[in-house]
């Protein structure tokens, strides 16, 4: 099994045109496998493109081809109205890969769907989006680096560090369920805790691995959940414990946080709810091998 | 992007906050223009993005035009925590009744904005946070309701606001909050927020972080622009377009993504060494990218060695390798290069780099391996 998606997932990837990200990565997450069944774009409705049909928009699109997640890459500008677009056609799951989004039109959005449309999960924005290896591969992961048939879920924080972890693991042969970036922007869609919470549900995820990052408290709030809820092994690891300290000023942040934010109170939340936690990513490749290897 | 105090002073009047009477001065003599205009007695102080600068003597009264001479000729130069003043900000002395602290930004666990409000403003907040939280009042706000003035009313009841203050307290959050998010600010805080004597409320300080991805829809911040980085090596990685923070190691660091470029700190340190930068290229490790990279990197003196960390995903590697060597004709590179090169392509990346390594371009398997050799070649511990 995997989360979120699978290999009856149907994608419309919005903001479609000849020269867009969309139409970019939509092919090559068709050449993948993924079903890609159509695009959106308000001025090329009835089009077709790359042998995908064009609607002009994504209740349209819906309508027509039974689309069931979709895929957002437009421009910062455009792309909270994007999701929120999404979320009202009724599209379950929402994929926005894009960078450089406002916060003030992020936590509107976010806010807007738990409101609205709380029947839609958005994962993202800012993130490298989602895989399951052989069934379904939404956003810009090179599907080569991963491996089919499981045991092992990934959820990370990191775009990079995200295909590092695919990279290590399919190296030594031991496979992914699903591997979801869900991003560092301020306000992601999907937590940790979702994942973790989704991971724990899946029969055929046997053992999980956490990617964090210094900043805010996801990871020690992951911990909390792993601590209380996750029975699965999981092996983290956290990037930035020796990142120059953040500059940010005021104090309103270190009034909220505390001293949660360190990559060193990250790890210890996590070592201490029963995580084995790696000091880099190749050791935590290699803790996550022999922790498959106990499994069986 | 950060703002000095007087910029955050001047953003908060776009939006109706009341601040006192003053204005920016880079000189002794634009100083005592200022507090003409402004009316004595005024209080000089110095624009920098640094606390405690009023403990460093950045922040003096002056009750005539002698005094601000003096003051505003030992502040501006003045050095505080590596920050060289030169500009003041000269504004009305006010008469402080009470000091009170109030401030948004975002609660990034509860996915809303989150306001606090605070009678016991001015001192240091974050120590009332610690010792007595219970005088810190806090409002989480759905962005999708926003913050009504019957809503701050009620807050500002909450945190015990003295009388008088309470209602010109809540027309100010109402309008601060706006400044928040209308003005797409990270952070907007006013510490201290004060009732004078005369029973008027206003913003006596102003700390405004900008949010950079919102620079699209406000042309108007512009003017706040440059005159923010301290570090020359940050300058010229600015102006290439790099995202660069500079360090004090002596291993130059060039990564795609900044959780590998935060990881790759991580194993330098490791393996004994210190990393001398953080320097994230992004997603198009092209030719014209690497090269900028490996020219900021170069223009660094206390540089040793150079570890290059791709880890290709959508980046081709045997595009970064050619962009490697087209970089490397272009610029004299005076420090040893260390390449781990990854993912996509890995195989005809390695090969393209094969016929061109030397003791000058070394490639590894991996970032382990990578890091060690990049901390040797830079003479171990650093």
């Amino acid at each position: 099994m995997s989360i979120f998606v699978d290999e009856d997932t149907k994608v419309v990837v919005q903001g479609i045109s000849p020269t867009s990200q969309g139409l970019f990565h939509g092919l090559r997450n068709r050449a993948y496998g993924t079903q890609v069944v159509a695009g959106t774009n308000p001025k090329r409705g009835g089009e077709e493109i790359e042998g995908i049909p064009v609607f002009a928009t994504v209740a349209e699109a819906v309508e027509a081809t039974g689309a069931n997640a979709s895929f957002i890459s437009v421009p910062p500008k455009f792309a909270a109205d994007a999701i929120v677009e999404a979320a009202a056609a009724g599209v379950p799951f929402v994929v926005c890969i894009t960078e450089g989004i406002p916060a003030q039109d992020e936590a509107l959005a976010y806010n807007r769907l738990v409101r609205q449309f709380p029947g839609t999960r958005l994962l993202g924005p800012n993130c490298p989006g989602i895989i399951s290896p052989g069934k379904c591969n939404i956003g810009i992961t090179s599907g080569d680096i991963a491996m089919e048939g499981g045991p092992v879920g990934i959820v990370s924080r990191s775009g990079t560090l995200t295909y590092q972890a695919l990279h290590e693991l399919s190296q030594q042969g031991v496979g992914q369920t699903t591997c979801v970036g869900i991003g560092g922007d301020p306000v992601p869609g999907t937590s940790f805790i979702d994942c973790l919470a989704a991971f724990e549900a899946d029969p055929d995820t046997r053992a999980i691995m956490m990617i964090g990052e210094i900043g805010g408290s996801a990871e020690e709030e992951a911990a909390e959940f792993i601590a209380s809820s996750v029975t699965k092994p999981v092996v983290s690891y956290v990037a930035g414990v020796t990142a120059p300290p953040g500059r940010k000023m005021g104090h309103a942040g270190a009034i909220i946080s505390g001293s949660k934010g360190t990559a060193q109170a990250k790890m210890e939340a996590l070592s201490g709810a029963g995580v084995t936690v790696a000091l880099n990513p190749t050791e935590a490749g290699e803790a996550m091998v022999d922790v498959v290897r106990k499994l069986d | 992007m950060d703002l000095f105090e007087y910029q955050g002073k001047q953003y908060f009047a776009r939006f109706g906050i009341p601040i006192s009477k003053g204005g920016v001065a880079d000189t002794v003599e634009q100083a005592v223009a200022q507090a003409e205009a402004s009316g004595y007695p005024v209080v000089v102080k110095a624009q920098v993005k640094v606390g405690g600068r009023g403990k460093a003597g950045g922040v003096k009264l002056a009750n005539d035009v002698e005094e601000v001479r003096t003051h505003a000729g030992n502040i501006l130069g003045l050095d505080i925590k590596g920050h060289v003043v030169k500009r003041l900000w000269v504004e009305h002395a006010s008469d402080i009744a009470r000091e009170y602290y109030a401030s948004f930004t975002l609660d990034r666990s509860a996915k809303k904005h989150l306001g606090m409000l605070s009678a016991e403003g001015g001192v240091e907040i974050e120590q009332v946070a610690v010792t007595n939280p219970a005088a810190i009042a806090t409002v989480h706000i759905d962005p999708v309701d926003g913050l009504s003035l019957e809503a701050a009313r009620q807050w500002v009841e909450r945190a015990n606001l003295d009388e008088e203050a309470r209602d010109q307290a809540a027309e100010l959050l109402v309008k601060l909050y706006s400044c928040y998010t209308d003005g797409d600010c990270d952070l907007a805080e006013i510490n201290p927020l004060i009732l004078t004597p005369e029973g008027k409320v206003h913003a006596l300080d102003a700390k405004v972080t900008l949010d950079d991805n919102a620079t699209f829809r406000h042309p108007e911040w512009e003017e706040f622009a440059g005159s923010d980085v301290e570090d020359e090596r940050e300058t010229r990685a600015k102006e290439r377009g790099l995202n660069y923070i500079g360090l004090d190691g002596s291993v130059g660091i060039i990564a795609n993504g900044a959780g590998l470029a935060m990881s790759t700190l991580d194993v330098v340190n490791q393996c004994g060494g210190s990393a001398a930068n953080f320097l994230d290229i992004g997603g198009g490790a092209n030719a014209d990218v690497m090269a900028a990279a490996l020219e900021v990197i170069n223009s660094d003196p206390a540089v040793r060695s150079i570890f290059v960390n791709i880890f290709g995903g959508i980046t081709r590697v045997d595009e970064v390798a050619n962009g490697v060597l087209e970089a490397l004709d272009r610029v004299d590179i005076s420090s040893p290069i260390v390449l781990r090169l990854d993912g996509t392509n890995a195989v005809a990346g390695r090969a393209i780099l094969a016929d061109h390594l030397s003791d000058r371009l070394v490639a590894e398997p991996t970032m382990i391996d990578a890091a060690r050799r990049a901390v040797a070649l830079a003479g171990g511990q650093s």
